[in-house]
């Protein structure tokens, strides 16, 4: 941080005023003179808040997609259908028990299952030929897009939100002061704020295991140098399935949590595909902030997007992945 | 022996199989919306069909109709591929196609480079299609979105009392013509209609644009489709919506009021009109959906057919109907089997529809309400039947031709 600071003074200076700004608009009341250029208050926090949390859902999608790359240098084209089969894994438990937590508990470990299976079944018998996985991944993404259809059909699925979580709920932010001096708060829905925490605290449990853990350790050291740790006698075929487990479980869980504030449907598994490719490319392949900052930028795009220049709102998602392929190629938090 | 015996058996079969070969088909290429936002209407589209041709059969004198099944993604360039397809892989002559309104206004388009085949729409309703350059060999049978949006205007203001409205639509060519509908009778009858907002089809998140809804109106309108209007409802209940709803043809309809989950509760109450009714209490109607319901077991369709399959069952039910009319009789480029589509009058299930010069329906359509069956399952409840719904809407065409096309912004909100 400070060497960034050092190195880069003029942006570091850009940069703090964008944080100023941003906290004064969120914090403030604002003038009636701003409310009339761009808005009423509520819909610009919302539409922050949205694209914070929507953010959420695409990183738990991309952390594992990005892990996984990270690691073994396998772009996993079926990781869409890992999210949508998630999805409709937490729909049967959470619709046969009623329980809402079970559904994660058993969509992680279910869809975990199908990870290492691929892994043992597939990627292990194509190691280092990353076209040749490339296509097989895209293959069986088709393949489980059609048996996902022929299981549950075309019909849209929502997993139903448990009764404590349904509904808004007051933030301290004050959105506008009516005439009588009384302030307006943020009404925000429950469950959006709950699974932004839940992801949140995912993704810091997944940096300290990185970073933190024996385990973790090996990852890195294999990202770095998968041979010379090979050679050092780690079984690194386990730690490939270990990985390759958790990166799926990460995007089963993913697919509850869209299955709760979205919908799940045939289509979603390329969608959300898309927009982990989007979100990696721009925060950087391989990186796990990478992936929050990725995940947290294309969220807000989308969200702001929508609603001030609605016309172009998908536009902007690939604007912003043009624009850093351009700039850092590597994407933004990447080493190197 | 036995060898020679059964090598005959397989020769003789194989002789016979040919013979029923030489029996001529005609071929007829479908096209539904089997993938993407759409696909649940594809799918009950394809149950309507099916409805159709257990109800009229197959056979036409003595040849046999053989319908092959393409799939699109409600955007005109699957839709334009499908329809290739099936003219020069599967050499189809006749097809009926498609279901959404941008696809329409593309396959009309590509029907005016094959002069020479006959396109019978299924499902799609953008006023362009058939209003704009209609293509001489392109046939219509259900009404376009702003016909389908007749009657609910004068409700919202006269009976529920309702002065201002915001809507929301999906950005495409057969919302821009229900809101067309909506807006020209809600304005006309002294209605405001204060924002209009549009969002991409296959929007996922809703929570932006549900923020930015109005607080100051009596209504929003909702003019979304398929997992569009499932996402918003469910969103919508997350953020403590409490306006009044007002619904187009396809959100109020049984591909949303038969979704899992709770989110269409939603819907309960709310005020919509389409080209039919659920609980409407026509024999006609009721044999319809008994002949719906017979054909498929209970998980594998809606408890009542939705729009589309309506829609589906009408246009396979004017194609066989011509079809036989003309005794099969395709030669000199279908001629006689345009002249028949163009005459024919359907006593379809949602009342009766006849073509205009420009081969677009005249037809009926329906004020509803949606109400609780008291099982938990939701239906449409006809308010109000108004038959003889032409595409100029009661205007004078020359009125009509100045308000312009439907788009983001037009109609303007005033009295023409």
């Amino acid at each position: 941080m400070t060497r960034f600071i050092e190195r880069h003074p003029a942006w570091a200076l850009i940069a703090l005023v964008a944080i100023a700004l941003l906290l004064w608009l969120i914090l403030a009341v604002w003038p009636p003179g701003l409310e009339e250029t761009i808005g009423r208050k509520r819909v610009f926090l919302n539409a922050v808040f949205n694209g914070i949390t929507l953010g959420s859902l695409y990183f738990l999608v991309a952390s594992g997609f990005t892990l996984i790359f990270g690691l073994m240098r396998n772009v996993n084209l079926a990781h869409g259908s890992l999210y949508l089969f998630g999805g409709y894994i937490g729909y049967a438990i959470s619709a046969w028990t009623g329980s809402w937590i079970l559904g994660f508990i058993i969509a992680f470990f279910g869809v975990a299952l199908v990870g290492i299976v691929l892994q043992i079944v597939v990627f292990r018998r194509m190691e280092g030929q990353d076209l040749r996985q490339t296509m097989v991944t895209i293959g069986l993404s088709i393949v489980f897009a059609d048996l996902m259809l022929w299981a549950f059909g075309g019909d849209f699925y929502q997993i139903q939100t448990p009764s404590w979580l349904v509904g808004p709920i007051e933030l301290p932010l004050v959105t506008a002061v009516r005439s009588s001096g009384e302030a307006v708060y943020l009404r925000y829905p429950l469950v959006r704020l709950v699974i932004l925490v839940a992801a949140i605290v995912i993704g810091i449990a997944m940096w300290l295991a990185l970073n933190r853990t024996r385990v973790g350790m090996m990852v890195r050291a294999g990202v770095d140098d998968r041979d010379m740790l090979a050679a050092t006698g780690v079984p690194i075929q386990l730690v490939f399935v270990a990985v390759f487990a958790l990166g799926a479980g990460l995007a089963g869980i993913a697919g509850v949590v869209g299955g709760t504030f979205q919908s799940l449907s045939p289509g979603e598994d390329t969608r959300f595909l898309l927009a982990s490719l989007v979100v990696v490319i721009v925060g950087g392949m391989g990186s796990i902030p990478g992936a929050a900052l990725g995940a947290v930028i294309i969220g807000l795009a989308e969200q702001l997007g929508s609603v001030y220049i609605p016309t172009y709102a998908i536009v902007v998602t690939f604007l912003i992945m043009v624009l850093v392929l351009a700039l850092r190629p590597q994407g933004l938090l990447a080493r190197r | 022996m036995f060898r020679s015996c059964a090598g005959l058996i397989a020769l003789s079969s194989l002789l016979l199989s040919g013979a029923a070969l030489a029996q001529e088909k005609i071929k007829v290429g479908v096209t539904a919306t089997l993938e993407g936002t759409y696909t649940v209407l594809g799918e009950d589209g394809i149950r309507g069909h099916q409805t159709a041709i257990n109800t009229l059969g197959k056979k036409v004198g003595d040849k046999e109709i053989e319908f092959i099944i393409a799939s699109t993604d409600a955007t005109p360039d699957s839709a334009v591929r499908a329809v290739r397809k099936l003219i020069e892989q599967d050499k189809v002559q006749i097809l009926l196609s498609p279901l959404s309104g941008d696809e329409g206004i593309a396959v009309k388009n590509f029907a005016k480079t094959r002069p020479e085949l006959t396109f019978v729409n299924a499902a799609s309703g953008a006023q362009e299609t058939t209003y704009v350059d209609p293509a001489p060999n392109f046939f219509r049978y259900n009404m376009d979105g702003a016909q389908w949006q007749v009657g609910l205007g004068k409700y919202a203001y006269d009976t529920k009392g309702y002065r201002k409205i915001a809507t929301v639509g999906e950005d495409y060519s057969f919302i821009y013509t229900q809101v067309f509908g909506l807006v020209l009778e809600f304005c006309g009858a002294g209605g405001q209609v204060t924002n209009r907002q549009w969002v991409p089809l296959g929007t996922k998140d809703f929570a932006s644009v549900i923020a930015a809804l109005p607080d100051d109106v009596d209504a929003i309108y909702l003019g979304l489709g398929g997992a569009d209007a499932v996402n918003f409802l469910n969103q919508y209940q997350q953020a403590g919506g409490k306006a009044h709803l007002m619904g187009g043809s396809i959100m109020v309809d049984q591909t949303i009021l038969s979704a899992k989950g709770n989110a269409k509760n939603a819907l309960l109450g709310t005020i919509a009109a389409s080209g039919q009714a659920d609980t409407w209490e026509d024999a006609g109607w009721q044999k319809f959906v008994k002949a719906y319901q017979d054909a498929f077991p209970p998980n594998k369709r809606f408890p009542s057919p939705s729009l589309l399959a309506t829609n589906y069952y009408n246009s396979t039910m004017a194609l066989i109907l011509a079809l036989r009319q003309v005794n099969g009789d395709l030669s000199n480029n279908q001629a006689k089997l345009k002249e028949a589509l163009a005459k024919i009058e359907l006593d379809a299930p949602n009342g009766k529809i006849k073509l205009d010069s420009n081969r677009q329906a005249i037809g009926t359509n329906f004020v509803t309400e949606v109400v609780d069956d008291g099982k938990g399952a939701l239906f449409s409840k006809v308010v109000k039947v108004i038959p003889n719904v032409n595409q100029t809407l009661g205007y004078d065409p020359a009125v009509f031709s100045k308000i312009g096309l439907p788009s983001r912004t037009v109609p303007e909100c005033k009295k023409y």
